[in-house]
């Protein structure tokens, strides 16, 4: 007992006393799961749009498709992406296994079915809403996208949100392709997975304590989001 | 002669229209012509289809059989371009109420400036020059209808449709509606609106359209359709309306 108390204060310490370990850890964890997320976006809205608003033959496997995909499990994931990236693979060319890119490869995997998901999800409930009058004023198909999007904005941020929250808490397949390497590839998750295997709570003490902070300051955004949108009867449901 | 010069003059007709479902007809209009100036009411009770009807006027269902003709050719995007409508329920953009004119604006490529005193000018035909900034989402009920009505009239339609548009709203918000519409007719735009409620039809139209299970029964003046129904439909109609 006396020696968890002993650990709390140090992780305490670690957090307070900024060590430069600890926080280049904390710093590098956002910078993967930033990127990551942000490349999904760009993958995935478009492709969720698209699939809210354009009928063409395949649509409906590639939602099926998309679905299976957000269900699959990390593990897989980051298997799938080590063999496509270990030496003998079709990408080994390029080196990456083993750093922040390959890292943030693994995630882009994970996150962008959330966000197409999500987003085709938001823009054909409010294409619905709109189809009618949208017509009714002239705008075409194609160029009600770009108003869909916009209009749905705020839900279209929760589900970056949402990305960004499963992305910065997934430790199965970041830890295989980046293999958790010291000053280069360790993040939060896989850092206190290791840590605490060695027994040195402290270390993942404090990362958990960040990381529980990180997962409470997005879903206070999203809550307050969704806040918003009620008030200004912006709410999708 | 009569159908040639009706169908030249600015007129909206209905030809042969039908609209089916599962075999059944939902609207089966035989011979409608629209070309009076001042307001034409559709009145009928709940499923007579009277929305079926302006959706095909206005381009957004295409009939089963028949055609919607203007001015003497099929409707087509240049006379759809000069047509506007209010749904009964308003779909306003979640933007605020100055941006959800700005978006019509913006379309028929007008400068900066030009919006801005359209917007300053059309807020103050519907009465909202205050709520300018405001989310359109959290307009009342009126003040939602009036904004859509201003948005629709920033078209500069010929033609606007107005489906139910006070159907949700209490007397003094239909009041204010109602002369929203009537100073649009008086500017020349014409309006064909539906309504369920018959006192609204006595203090706007010009014409009446009378309609049930999906079908015209009567059309003609105002006054002659309300007054002198000539249908037992129209009778029966009026007298279950005045009774409520
Ligand atoms: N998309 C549709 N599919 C099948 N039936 C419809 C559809 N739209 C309307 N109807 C039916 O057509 C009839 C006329 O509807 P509508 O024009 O909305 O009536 P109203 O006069 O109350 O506006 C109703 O019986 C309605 O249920
Ligand atoms: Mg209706």
């Amino acid at each position: 007992m006396q020696n968890f108390a002993a650990e709390f204060n140090s992780a305490l310490a670690l957090i307070l006393e900024g060590d430069s370990e600890l926080w280049a850890i904390v710093l590098l964890s956002l910078q993967v799961s930033v990127f990551a997320v942000l490349i999904s976006a760009v993958i995935g809205m478009p492709i969720g749009a698209a699939l809210a608003v354009a009928r063409f033959p395949g649509r409906r496997m590639m939602i099926v498709l998309m679905n299976a995909l957000m269900g699959f499990p990390p593990v897989v994931v980051g298997l799938l992406v080590y063999l496509m990236l270990s030496r003998s693979g079709p990408l080994g060319i390029l080196e990456l296994l083993y750093t922040p890119t390959a890292m943030i490869i693994a995630q882009v995997v994970l996150v962008t079915p959330i966000i197409a998901a999500l987003t085709r999800q938001v823009i054909e409930m409010l294409a619905e809403e709109y189809s009618e009058q949208l017509r009714s004023l002239g705008v075409s198909r194609l160029a009600s996208v770009p108003v869909l999007l916009w209009d749905a904005r705020l839900a279209l941020i929760t589900a970056l949100l949402a990305g960004f929250g499963r992305a910065i808490a997934e430790v199965g397949a970041v830890i295989i392709v980046g293999g958790n390497i010291n000053h280069v590839t360790r993040v939060m998750t896989t850092t206190i997975a290791l840590e605490t295997s060695k027994g040195n709570l402290a270390l993942a003490l404090a990362l958990g304590a960040i990381l529980i902070g990180i997962a409470v300051a997005v879903n206070a955004i999203v809550s307050a989001l969704s806040l918003r949108a009620e008030q200004e009867g912006l709410r999708h449901a | 002669m009569r159908d040639l010069v009706s169908d030249m003059t600015n007129c909206l007709r209905a030809r042969d229209l039908q609209v089916r479902s599962n075999g059944k007809a939902l609207l089966d209009v035989h011979d409608l012509t629209l070309d009076g100036p001042g307001p034409t009411l559709i009145l009928g009770p709940n499923g007579a289809g009277k929305s079926l009807l302006l959706r095909c006027l206005h381009g957004l269902i295409s009939p089963d059989r028949g055609q919607v003709v203007q001015d003497g050719t099929p409707l087509n995007a240049y006379h759809k371009a000069r047509q506007a409508m209010v749904f009964q329920r308003p779909v306003l953009l979640r933007r605020s109420v100055a941006a959800n004119l700005d978006f019509v604006l913006k379309r028929q490529n007008m400068s900066r400036t030009g919006r801005k005193d359209r917007i300053v000018e059309l807020l103050t035909e519907g009465g909202l020059e205050d709520k300018s900034r405001q989310s359109a989402r959290s307009l009342s009920g009126g003040e939602a209808q009036r904004l859509a009505i201003l948005r629709a009239l920033a078209l500069n339609p010929e033609t606007l449709f107005l489906d139910e548009p006070t159907s949700a709203l209490d007397p003094s918000a239909t009041q204010m509606i109602e002369r929203m519409v009537l100073r649009a007719s008086s500017r020349g735009v014409r309006i064909v609106m539906v309504t369920h409620d018959i006192g609204q039809a006595r203090r706007l139209a010009a014409d009446v359209v009378m309609m049930q299970g999906g079908h015209v029964v009567e059309h003609g003046p105002a006054k002659q359709v309300l007054d002198v129904p000539g249908s037992e439909a129209s009778r029966r109609y009026l007298a279950g309306g005045l009774v409520t």
